[in-house]
């Protein structure tokens, strides 16, 4: 294990007592209903988030989807929430079959430690996601800056 | 609103093509107060979007929780040269464009 990785498993482990951030099945419900009632499963779906953020002004988030992005086959949409900003639903991002690759990289405000969901929905109609857990150590301003 | 898009200039035919767009903009939460206390209203930048050659290939809604200075990374399919063409518009009704031209071999 690397020194870095070991820092950073020890400082979330110290900031997570008061959270349950296990890696179960949860799912945000304000993202559960984009799929207006259809089920949305785990998989396929990845995000990518430091493990610890200093600021939450500015993270870096990548997410990818496993698809072939064919004309018959590619993602049509992703939804990114937000567990606790103020503002729940991040962004969406809207592909085709011209994208040529289901991946998104762009830089979120995070409003404290948190859990970030992305929901894809795909062309033949099924719903897919990932949760991503972080610590933000100073959250992104909501008062004064 | 200046903006830095890269693309690259030069590409195969069929090639997945990374595109990357960082756009100056304070994406102002509206959360915010000023120095004598009043809320600074919201301006985010809402649409985002790209066409190549006329069709759009991508299109982001954006909110106030993305970072300020906006950074979007996506990819595309280069099937023909020609132009691709970057519109975004924030809450104060202003509008950016940029244009970027590709060759495709």
């Amino acid at each position: 294990m690397k020194r870095r990785d070991f820092l950073a498993g020890l400082a979330g482990g110290l900031a997570l007592p008061g959270l349950a951030f296990a890696a179960d099945d949860w799912l945000d419900p304000l993202a559960a209903a984009i799929a207006k009632g259809a089920p949305v499963r785990k998989g396929r779906v990845r995000v990518e988030l430091p493990q610890l953020a200093d600021n939450g002004n500015s993270v870096p988030i990548r997410i990818t989807v496993e698809s072939p992005m064919s004309e018959a086959d590619h993602v049509k949409s992703i939804h990114l929430y937000s567990e606790r900003n103020p503002v729940s639903n991040m962004a969406n991002f809207y592909l085709g079959p011209r994208a040529g690759r289901a991946e998104i990289n762009s830089r979120v405000r995070l409003a404290g430690s948190q859990r970030v969901t992305a929901v894809a929905a795909l062309s033949d109609g099924t719903f897919w996601y990932d949760v991503a857990a972080i610590v933000v150590t100073l959250s992104a301003c909501l008062d004064e800056s | 609103m200046t903006a830095r898009i890269q693309v690259p200039a030069k590409v195969m035919r069929g090639e997945i093509v990374e595109v990357r767009v960082l756009i100056q903009h304070p994406m102002e939460t509206g959360y915010r107060h000023d120095d004598v206390g009043h809320l600074i209203k919201r301006n985010v930048i809402n649409v985002l979007s790209c066409r190549y050659n006329g069709v759009e290939v991508f299109r982001a809604d954006l909110s106030s929780g993305i970072a300020a200075n906006p950074y979007v990374q996506f990819y595309t399919v280069a099937d023909q040269s020609g132009e691709l063409e970057f519109t975004w518009i924030d809450d104060e009704g202003k509008q950016g464009s940029e244009r970027q031209s590709i060759q495709v071999t």
